[in-house]
């Protein structure tokens, strides 16, 4: 730990690190295991479309051997009592992001489509640091600004350090602004 | 709803041909990236909404369900498209590739 903090630059970040790792070590929950188990169940009954009792069997005793092994892949420090505030919260996130996407995309599209293309555009790699703390939020966010039509994230860190390639000057004007916002307030409190 | 779905159907279109296009126009690897990963995801999304309509026209369970699958694949795709795209970025810069600026293009021309 200490050899962490002696080699890097800035010690705040090289402190926040090292608290990242200790927190994702390789530890089961019994509550991660079993949100797990009910995600799997769910894509396996719409996938199947059958309700006779073989085929469910079948997704019980193998959703719940991947649920077993697998959990810690999907859910990392699971805390049961805030899972459904977060879920309602993404969820009317992504009306939003939608619309969000949907505007972008008419931008992008009347670029391709304009005659004058190459003097529109402006490509540019935009670096910012992002206040955002949790590796689901900078995941969620970093997946968001490659959705959104126009800008790309070339690099994100567990420190919330981004680079994004925005394509014109309208694109990359809104970042981080307000979707950075939004997904604090999912995540974040 | 049968205009709905035309509709959507033509824009989703609309999307996917504008998709094409842009990766022959833009200047660059990263630039014809922008197209290539989101406007195709927007087409799909159309399509499929449309898919997904034409589907529970006639409402059933076993339709439902199939609605739902199509669903799910936007879903996935949705998950998917953004991480492919970094990745090939990443590959990008990895490997040393310099973005197409218009300060160098000018530099070029003198």
């Amino acid at each position: 730990m200490t050899d962490l903090t002696g080699d890097s630059q800035k010690p705040d970040d090289a402190a926040y690190l090292v608290d990242e790792l200790e927190n994702t070590s390789h530890k089961k929950s019994i509550s991660s295991i079993i949100v797990t188990f009910f995600i799997l169940m769910a894509i396996w009954v719409l996938l199947s479309g059958k309700f006779d009792t073989f085929h469910i069997t079948l997704g019980i005793i193998s959703s719940a051997i991947i649920a077993f092994f697998f959990s810690d892949l999907l859910f990392r420090n699971l805390i049961l009592g805030r899972l459904p505030r977060v879920w309602f919260r993404f969820i009317v996130y992504i009306p939003w992001l939608i619309y969000q996407i949907f505007l972008a995309n008419i931008h992008v599209l009347y670029l391709v489509f304009h005659p004058r293309m190459l003097e529109l555009i402006d490509p540019k790699i935009i670096e910012f640091r992002s206040k955002l703390k949790k590796e689901m939020s900078i995941l969620t966010f970093a997946n968001s600004i490659t959705l959104t039509p126009g800008t790309i994230t070339v690099s994100a860190t567990v420190l919330g350090k981004f680079a994004v390639h925005a394509i014109d000057e309208t694109s990359g004007r809104a970042l981080p602004g307000e979707m950075e916002k939004r997904v604090e307030r999912i995540f974040e409190d | 709803m049968s205009v709905i779905i035309i509709i959507f159907l033509a824009t989703g279109l609309v999307f996917f041909a504008g998709g094409a296009i842009g990766i022959i126009r833009f200047p660059d690897f990263y630039s014809r990236l922008h197209p290539a990963g989101k406007l195709d995801t927007a087409g799909l999304f159309m399509t499929m909404i449309a898919l997904a309509l034409y589907t529970i026209y006639e409402f059933n369970v076993d339709n439902l369900i199939t609605a739902l699958k199509i669903i799910l694949i936007v879903v996935f795709v949705f998950l998917t498209s953004p991480v492919a795209t970094h990745a090939i970025v990443d590959a990008g810069v990895r490997a040393g590739l310099k973005p197409w600026t218009k300060e160098k293009e000018k530099e070029d021309n003198k």
